[in-house]
């Protein structure tokens, strides 16, 4: 362990190198589980639509993965293997039915749309410049995934079932967006990011109202599972991996 | 699913100060989401600053078959367009 004047001294030390990973690789595995729609989306336009959410959060996964690695994020995202990964174990769910990706949309990004809105005051150069960017899309991607919530949710009685369903299969997962490790402790003694806990009510009444206007009932608490922030993944993280990386490190030496 | 959705004609404003555009159709179940759609399918290249979707059944269309007597007798109309008059030089400002 460097001692702590050492830690503070380096901005790319454990804790913000950490952080960094965290925000990219969010970024990035929701970005690759939504691209896996193009092609199967219910209709052309909501491909597009889809595809469009997906291109924002590879544009976010880059620019914070190459700033974590000196400019080569690609090393990061296809060199590294499952157990370093430490995106949230939401986002790497497997996209099921529409109705779960939606659901997956609408928890992660009415989470990551009040992370960022802080995030953008930070006073690291670096998240305050990549959130203020990112806060527009992800506003966007959390405006279509309420819009769609209220659709099916409020929509037939199959739609609504199945909304049911990706509500209680996604629920457990939200926790983890809330929990404060080590790694947190010490950005947020920094005053470099906002504590999660700050804007837990406000998110669980944002992601209440939505679900009132669908129609639905808030899913009731369950045993949390908790683990991506520290590579304990679920086994869907490695099969979306072997997709991602097979090019790169079948070929290392392709380019596109 | 889609084919159940209405469709609606879309109209891009390419920037400000200029007239929107028909630029295409999208599908869509409500007035809402074909705003998105016509986002997501028609403004991923910087295309405009403002959008109008309308149910393509809102519009009324002039008949093809009509087309000859609603069309052709303005093709030998030229002193319609402004260009057919000379302008005398004493005149300033036109």
């Amino acid at each position: 362990m460097p001692a702590a004047d050492e830690l503070a001294a380096d901005p790319l030390e454990d804790a913000y190198y950490d952080y960094l990973l965290r925000l990219g690789d969010d970024a990035l595995i929701l970005g690759q589980r939504l691209s896996e729609w193009c092609g199967h989306a219910p209709s052309v336009e909501v491909d597009l639509s889809l595809a469009n959410m997906a291109l924002d959060l590879i544009g976010q996964a880059t620019h914070i993965l190459n700033n974590a690695n000196n400019g080569d994020g690609d090393e990061l995202a296809f060199k590294r293997d499952v157990l370093d990964f430490r995106n949230c174990l939401l986002v790497e769910q497997p996209n099921g039915d529409f109705a779960r990706t939606i659901v997956r949309q609408l928890l992660y990004s009415t989470w990551q749309h009040l992370l960022f809105q802080q995030l953008a005051e930070s006073r690291d150069p670096f998240l305050s410049a990549i959130a203020a960017k990112a806060v527009k899309e992800v506003a966007y991607h959390r405006e279509l995934a309420s819009e769609w919530t209220v659709r099916l949710g409020d929509g037939t009685d199959e739609s609504a079932a199945r909304m049911r369903d990706a509500l209680d299969w996604c629920w457990r997962f939200v926790p983890e967006l809330f929990e404060v490790d080590e790694t947190l402790e010490e950005m947020i003694a920094r005053q470099t990011v906002p504590d999660p806990r700050s804007f837990e009510r406000e998110y669980r009444a944002a992601i209440g109202d939505v679900l009132a206007e669908a129609k639905l009932e808030m899913p009731a608490d369950q045993r949390p599972i908790l683990g991506g922030r520290r590579g304990h993944h679920s086994e869907h993280l490695g099969h979306l991996l072997a997709a991602m990386q097979y090019l790169p490190r079948t070929y290392p030496d392709a380019v596109w | 699913m889609s084919s159940d959705w209405p469709l609606w004609e879309v109209f891009v404003r390419a920037k400000g100060g200029l007239a929107h555009r028909h630029v295409g159709s999208v599908h869509a179940p409500d007035q809402e989401l074909a705003l998105r759609h016509a986002r997501d399918t028609y403004t991923r290249r910087l295309e405009g600053v403002s959008l109008w979707v309308v149910k393509s059944t809102d519009i009324v269309a002039s008949d093809p078959e009509e087309a000859g007597p609603l069309f052709e007798p303005a093709e030998d109309k030229i002193y319609r367009h402004p260009t057919f008059y000379d302008i005398p030089d004493e005149v300033k400002h036109i």
